[in-house]
C-alpha cells in the first residue's frame, strides 16, 4: 500500500474538481456572463460621462467580482455533499484540511481565475488606464482567492440547510469588506499618481493569514456538518 | 621481632566487610533484576503487538449515541475479531445508521469508547481510517464521471494505487463489461450500486463497514457480494453490516447485535 504524497493528494482532487467542471461547463460560464452583465449595468444606469465611469471603475467591477463569487460558493460542497463523496473524504487517511485546500485551490481557478482575466476588458468600457487595468488584475489576483477561501467556511457551515446560499453571502460578505477596501483603493491611488504598495501589501497579508486558518476552520465546520 | 597477625583482627576484618559485599551484592542483584524486568516487559510488549497486529480487533465498550436530542441506544458492548462477521439488527430507527457511522468516526457518541487494535479511533484516525471502507447508504460516485474514473479516485484517495487494468477487471467482475467508460449517470440504480461495490473488491482494508449493501442489487449480484465477503472473512478480515435482505455466507457463523 503506497502513501499517497500531501502534493499527490493535492494534484488529484484538484484535476478531479477541473474534470467535473469541464462535463459541467454552465456552471462556470454563468459566473462569467453574470460578472459581465452586472458591471455592464452601471455604465447603462448612471449615464456615460467619461469622468464619473472612470472614478467608478474599481469599485464596480470589484463589487461584481464579489457578487459573482458568492454565487459559487454554494456550490463549493454541496454536491459532493449530496452524492457521498464528501463523507467517502472525511473518511480518507489523509489530513482534512489539505483535502479542503484542494477544493479550495480548484473552486478559485474555475470561479476566481476566470474573473481576473476577463476584468481588463471590462475595465476598457469603463475608459480605465493602462496603469490602473494592471493593478485592477494585480489586486483580483490578490483578492479573488481570499474570498474563495473566506467563502469555504461560510460554504462548510451552511451545508445542508435550506435557503443556504443566502446564508452564505449574509455571513461571508461581511468578512470579505476588508478586501474590498484594499483592492478598490489600490487602483484609486494609481488613478491619483499615488504607489499602490501599501494596499497591495494588505491585500497579500490578508491572503496569507487566510489560507494559513481558512483551511482547518473549514476542515472542522465540515466534520461537523456531517455529523 | 616476630610480626604476627592478632587473632581478634580477622573476625573484626570479616565484620566490616560483610556489610559492603552485601550491599555490592544486593546492588549487583537490584540491577541484574531491573535489567531482566526491563528486558522482559520489552519482550511481552513485542509478544503482545505481535498477538495483536495477527488478530486485529475492533472493540466497542457501553456505547450510546443519540440523534438531535432523543437516545437512541445506550450500552453496546461487542467485540470482533479477524474473520468475524457481525449483522446490526433493529427496526426502522434504531439506530443502525447511526451505530455504523459512529463507529466510522464521523460523530461522536455520547458515552463509551471505540477501539481498533487497542487504540481509540478518534486518538488514530488517520491510521484507523486507512484499515476501513465504509458503504453507506449514498453510492459516493460522481454522475459526470465514468465508472472507471469513479473507481480510481476513490482507490487512489484510499491509499489504495491501482492500475487500469486492475480497475477494468474489477468492474467487469461486477458486471459492468461494456459499460466501464460510460458517465455513471447513464447506469441503473442497480448498476451504480454495482461500481460502489467494486471498491471492496481491490481494496485491502481490514474491516467493511456496510449499510445495506444489497439495497438496489438484483439476485446475481447479491450472490457476488457473499462470495466477496465470504473472500473477505477467509482472509481474515472483519465486515459489519445491516440489511433487510437476507445475505447467507458459507462457512461462517453470524454474530448479530440487536438494538432494538
Amino acid at each position: 500500500m503506497s502513501k499517497l504524497s500531501p502534493f499527490g493528494l493535492m494534484g488529484l482532487v484538484i484535476v478531479r474538481d477541473l474534470t467535473l467542471a469541464m462535463r459541467r461547463r454552465a456552471d462556470v460560464m454563468t459566473i462569467l456572463i453574470f460578472f459581465v452583465m452586472v458591471s455592464s449595468l452601471f455604465p447603462l444606469a448612471v449615464g456615460t460621462e467619461a469622468d464619473l465611469l472612470r472614478k467608478m471603475a474599481p469599485g464596480v467591477v470589484w463589487v461584481a467580482a464579489l457578487l459573482a463569487s458568492m454565487l459559487s460558493l454554494s456550490r463549493m460542497f454541496s454536491s459532493d455533499y449530496l452524492d457521498g463523496t464528501l463523507e467517502q473524504m472525511i473518511i480518507v487517511p489523509h489530513s482534512l484540511s489539505m483535502l479542503v485546500l484542494s477544493k479550495i485551490i480548484a473552486h478559485w481557478m474555475l470561479s476566481g481565475l476566470p474573473l481576473v482575466l476577463i476584468a481588463p476588458v471590462l475595465g476598457l468600457q469603463f475608459d480605465m488606464s493602462g496603469q490602473a487595468l494592471m493593478i485592477l488584475v494585480v489586486t483580483l489576483l490578490l483578492g479573488t482567492p481570499v474570498l474563495s477561501i473566506i467563502g469555504a467556511i461560510g460554504a462548510a457551515l451552511t451545508l445542508g440547510l435550506r435557503g443556504g446560499g443566502v446564508l452564505i453571502s449574509l455571513l461571508v460578505l461581511p468578512l470579505c469588506i476588508p478586501v474590498l477596501i484594499f483592492g478598490t483603493g489600490a487602483v484609486a491611488q494609481v488613478l491619483d499618481g499615488v504607489s499602490a504598495a501599501a494596499n497591495l501589501s494588505l491585500l497579500g497579508a490578508l491572503l496569507l493569514m487566510s489560507l494559513l486558518f481558512a483551511p482547518w476552520v473549514t476542515a472542522q465546520a465540515l466534520r461537523i456538518s456531517l455529523e | 621481632m616476630r610480626s604476627t597477625i592478632q587473632p581478634g583482627i580477622l573476625p573484626v576484618c570479616a565484620i566490616k566487610i560483610l556489610p559492603l559485599a552485601i550491599g555490592c551484592l544486593h546492588r549487583i542483584l537490584r540491577k541484574f533484576i531491573r535489567q531482566s524486568y526491563i528486558i522482559f516487559s520489552y519482550l511481552q510488549r513485542i509478544i503482545m503487538s505481535s498477538l495483536v497486529k495477527n488478530d486485529r480487533m475492533l472493540k466497542v465498550t457501553n456505547l450510546a449515541c443519540a440523534r438531535g436530542e432523543q437516545e437512541l441506544f445506550a450500552n453496546v458492548c461487542f467485540e470482533l475479531h479477524a474473520g468475524e462477521m457481525l449483522q446490526v439488527l433493529g427496526e426502522n430507527g434504531s439506530g443502525k445508521t447511526t451505530l455504523l457511522r459512529t463507529l466510522c468516526g464521523f460523530s461522536q457518541p455520547l458515552a463509551g469508547e471505540i477501539f481498533w487494535q487497542g487504540k481509540v479511533i478518534r486518538d488514530a484516525s488517520e491510521e484507523y481510517h486507512a484499515d476501513i471502507i465504509y458503504l453507506g447508504h449514498l453510492n459516493a460516485i460522481k454522475d459526470e464521471l465514468s465508472a472507471l474514473e469513479n473507481l480510481r479516485i476513490s482507490c487512489t484517495l484510499a491509499d489504495c494505487e491501482i492500475s487500469d487494468s486492475d480497475a477494468l477487471e474489477a468492474l467487469r467482475n461486477m458486471g459492468l463489461r461494456g459499460r466501464e467508460t460510460f458517465p455513471v449517470k447513464l447506469l441503473s440504480q442497480g448498476q451504480r450500486r454495482r461500481v460502489a461495490l467494486a471498491r471492496l473488491l481491490l481494496s485491502k482494508a481490514p474491516l467493511w463497514i456496510l449499510d445495506e449493501p444489497l439495497a438496489a442489487l438484483d439476485v446475481e449480484a447479491a450472490v457476488l457480494i457473499q462470495d466477496l465477503i465470504a473472500r473477505h472473512l477467509k482472509d481474515r478480515g472483519m465486515v459489519i453490516y445491516t440489511t433487510h435482505q437476507t445475505l447467507e455466507v458459507s462457512g461462517t457463523e453470524i454474530r448479530r447485535l440487536s438494538l432494538s
